[in-house]
């Protein structure tokens, strides 16, 4: 009887161990919600530091950029437990703050010394403030990131080639400067044979069930002149968003798409060019920097045979910001232990090692020290182009307002369909819509 | 209720009874046939009205408001008939109606026609047509995320075997053969995997059809000298017709929610060439988050598509009845 007792009782304690035991480890467990891509996995290298400082296990749910928003939008709109930590595209600011999904973080950095002003001005303001340009922070600028160019160093610096570009146009066959030299560049490669193999110009965004097209449109809009609206008039659109120039911008971006792309081209992001760019298909692509990294290291077009350049310039010069900051999800259960994981991920050192892991540290520190443009080959070309950043609306209704873009631009830029007025005035009169459903005007 | 199957009620309940405390079996067995008919019935019923029923009120309710599931927070006001208004108003819901309405129709035209021939010689009973039926019934059976990836490559420009194949037949370039690019050529490439994976489908209820036939009609159309045409219009087909007629309708249902094989295959593009109701429905509903217009435009899909069924069905029985 004794030892049927005392064999219960062990039963009992092992039970309850067993059951207490993943208790203790979720409670030490912090789970980061982000995008499944190359600097994550840097990211899942760079918090082992953080686990063994604190002893807190970082878990991770990545997942695709085509689900991305879907899967965590959801998540924060169904007040989802499953992330602490969230790494949120540039856009969500404005909605989750007003939705209240992410803890703000205001008083969190005037407690531990944390500052603004030590990061780089524009990543401030696209990822971390909301209403922006104000002092109201829901995120710390985690991973700085910007459309720009690679192009083939190698075939740039072949002596046949660049005799013929300059007997042509009469300059180096170079990185553009601008736009128009941009396109001469992809017409001259549009068609060429290398290497016993047929090439082409440039791969541009074009994707149509995301995001793609509208990242891709608005980097060459900008510098056409494009404005989302009047400076002195939030939400007035008319003359803005459908300048004239704003016109020019779009036909200069479908005569690109139709001059000097691949075939086949007609939903192209970053995935896809990022691939006609490694199997040799284009000389110039178009991505955000974040890709850049790997295909320097990648063996057949890595190396010396790379380039990287910023976005060229036309009237005036911008590049369409990427990127992202870090939040502290408002649903957590473990929100101080997620704040402390900001304030560890602010540290200097912390921010040091995660550029030469492959993120892109948007601490001044880290991108003003003297060493930064030599650091990497394609550290120069980022820093130009976080120079000269733009962002798409923030506003809590971005989805509606991209959706908006993406159907009038590729409908005209891909399917042909009308002109470029025609598709910026219907985007006028789409955007208006909205903002009078938001009650914004 | 006969004898033998009230007895074999009693004892099932006598062996449910067993198998439960003594308080229980007594209440089981003070109880009528009608109330243990609904014991068993109930749980059907409750999971049905809560995954059914209740979100279809709760959506119509919502179509009259203008929540958004996005700002749980925001006041939900009453807006009448204003999202239904602006569902039927809006130029780009019609146009994606159109051209759901595109796909449909050719896809259940030509899955019927060649899933109905496939049928014909398979029913044949040639050497080998167990290995062929199998053949031919693969495409079915892979999901719909590998028959989209794996077709975009087929018709991938380049390096695409379908582009190949048309380059090789017609002389023209196979750059130039851009099934997933071009407006003109884009909701043809979604018709031919359409068509490519479901018409085993159709193939499958015309063979049933075809099978139960039974042979001594045509013994009787032999003896009465009616030539293979004549046979194949007058017993065939009318046979055979409840049967295509079914598979028409299940297709038809089927491909008027596509989705996956769009997403997959063009996102809707070029522009919104190939834009179908159940994407339109989506984007408005998890992207912009317009829930009380979204359900609205769901609650006008449901009412097409019932209707348009409900109208079917009864032809289908008048042809049954025949």
């Amino acid at each position: 009887m004794q030892k049927k007792s005392k064999a219960l009782l062990g039963l009992a304690s092992a039970f309850v161990m067993s059951s207490a035991l993943p208790n203790l480890a979720k409670a030490d467990q912090l789970t980061l919600c982000w995008a499944a891509w190359d600097p994550a996995n840097a990211l899942v290298e760079l918090s082992k530091d953080f686990t063994a400082k604190t002893g807190t296990e970082m878990k991770f749910e990545f997942v695709p950029w085509t689900s991305y928003a879907d899967r965590f939008l959801n998540e924060l709109n169904s007040h989802g437990k499953l992330c602490d930590l969230i790494i949120g595209d540039s856009q969500w600011i404005g909605g989750s703050a007003e939705n209240g999904h992410y803890v703000k973080l205001n008083d969190f950095f005037d407690k531990e010394g944390i500052k603004m002003d030590d990061f780089v001005p524009a990543t401030v303001v696209g990822y971390s403030e909301w209403p922006k340009n104000t002092p109201n922070y829901w995120a710390l600028p985690a991973m700085g990131d910007v459309v720009g160019w690679t192009y083939r160093k190698d075939w740039f610096e072949r002596p046949e080639l660049q005799k013929e570009f300059k007997e042509k146009y009469g300059r180096e066959l170079a990185a553009p400067k601008t736009y128009d030299e941009l396109k001469q560049i992809a017409e001259f490669f549009q068609k060429r044979e290398i290497d016993g193999k047929t090439v082409y110009g440039a791969s541009i965004y074009t994707e149509r069930g995301s995001e793609g097209i509208t990242m891709g449109v608005t980097n060459v809009l900008y510098d056409w002149g494009f404005q989302y609206d009047n400076p002195e008039k939030p939400y007035e659109m008319q003359g803005f968003v459908n300048s004239a120039d704003a016109v020019k911008g779009l036909e200069f971006y479908k005569s690109l798409y139709d001059c000097c792309t691949p075939p086949g081209s007609s939903n192209v992001y970053m995935v896809e060019s990022a691939d006609a760019f490694k199997s040799g298909q284009v000389a110039m692509q178009m991505n955000f920097a974040f890709t850049w990294p790997g295909l320097y290291k990648d063996e057949k077009v890595g190396g010396d045979r790379i380039g990287f350049f910023p976005n060229p310039a036309e009237k005036k010069h911008f590049a369409q910001l990427g990127g992202q900051g870090i939040s502290v999800v408002s649903y957590s259960d473990k929100k101080d232990a997620a704040l402390q994981y900001i304030k560890w991920f602010a540290q200097p050192e912390v921010q040091a090692k995660w550029w030469q892991l492959g993120g892109y540290s948007c601490l001044k520190s880290v991108v003003n020290a003297p060493d930064f443009a030599s650091s990497q080959p394609y550290a120069q070309a980022f820093l130009d182009s976080m120079a000269i950043v733009k962002d798409f609306w923030a506003e809590p209704s971005y989805a509606t307002l991209l959706q908006d873009m993406q159907k009038r631009v590729h409908n005209y830029v891909v399917a042909g369909n009308g002109t470029a007025q025609e598709a910026l005035d219907g985007l006028v009169k789409d955007w208006t819509e909205v903002f009078e459903d938001d009650g914004k005007i | 209720m006969n004898i033998s199957s009230s007895s074999m009620v009693e004892k099932a309940a006598d062996a449910t009874a067993r198998a439960m405390p003594t308080s229980v079996v007594r209440r089981l067995r003070g109880l009528s046939d009608r109330a243990i008919a609904w014991v068993f019935i109930a749980p059907t019923i409750i999971l049905l009205l809560a995954i059914n029923i209740f979100p279809l009120i709760w959506a119509i309710y919502l179509s009259f408001t203008n929540y958004r599931a996005n700002r749980p927070n925001a006041p939900v006001l009453n807006v009448g008939l204003g999202n239904y208004e602006r569902v039927l108003n809006d130029p780009d819901i019609w146009q994606a109606m159109q051209t759901t309405a595109h796909f449909v129709f050719w896809t259940i035209l030509l899955q019927t026609v060649i899933g109905f021939a496939l049928a014909y010689l398979i029913d044949r009973k040639f050497r080998g047509h167990a290995f062929w039926t199998t053949l031919i019934l693969i495409p079915m059976m892979l999901s719909p995320a590998v028959v989209g990836n794996f077709w975009r490559f087929l018709y991938e420009p380049q390096i695409g075997l379908f582009a190949y194949a048309v380059s090789l037949v017609t002389g023209i370039p196979t750059a130039d053969i851009q099934m997933l690019g071009s407006v003109s050529l884009a909701p043809w490439a979604i018709i031919i995997v359409d068509t490519w994976m479901w018409t085993p489908y159709v193939m499958l209820i015309c063979l049933a059809g075809l099978r139960s036939i039974p042979d001594y009609i045509y013994e009787a159309a032999e003896v009465d000298r009616a030539s293979a045409w004549r046979q194949f219009w007058s017993i065939t087909v009318p046979m055979a017709l409840p049967f295509i007629m079914l598979a028409v309708l299940f297709r038809g249902i089927e491909n008027f929610k596509m989705f996956d094989m769009v997403t997959l295959l063009t996102g809707g593009g070029p522009g919104s060439t190939t834009e179908v109701a159940s994407i339109t429905l989506k984007r408005a509903a998890f992207e912009s988050w317009a829930t009380g217009r979204a359900s609205a435009f769901a609650i006008v899909l449901f009412v097409a598509v019932f209707g348009l069924a409900n109208i079917y069905v009864k032809a289908l029985n008048k042809v049954k009845q025949r």
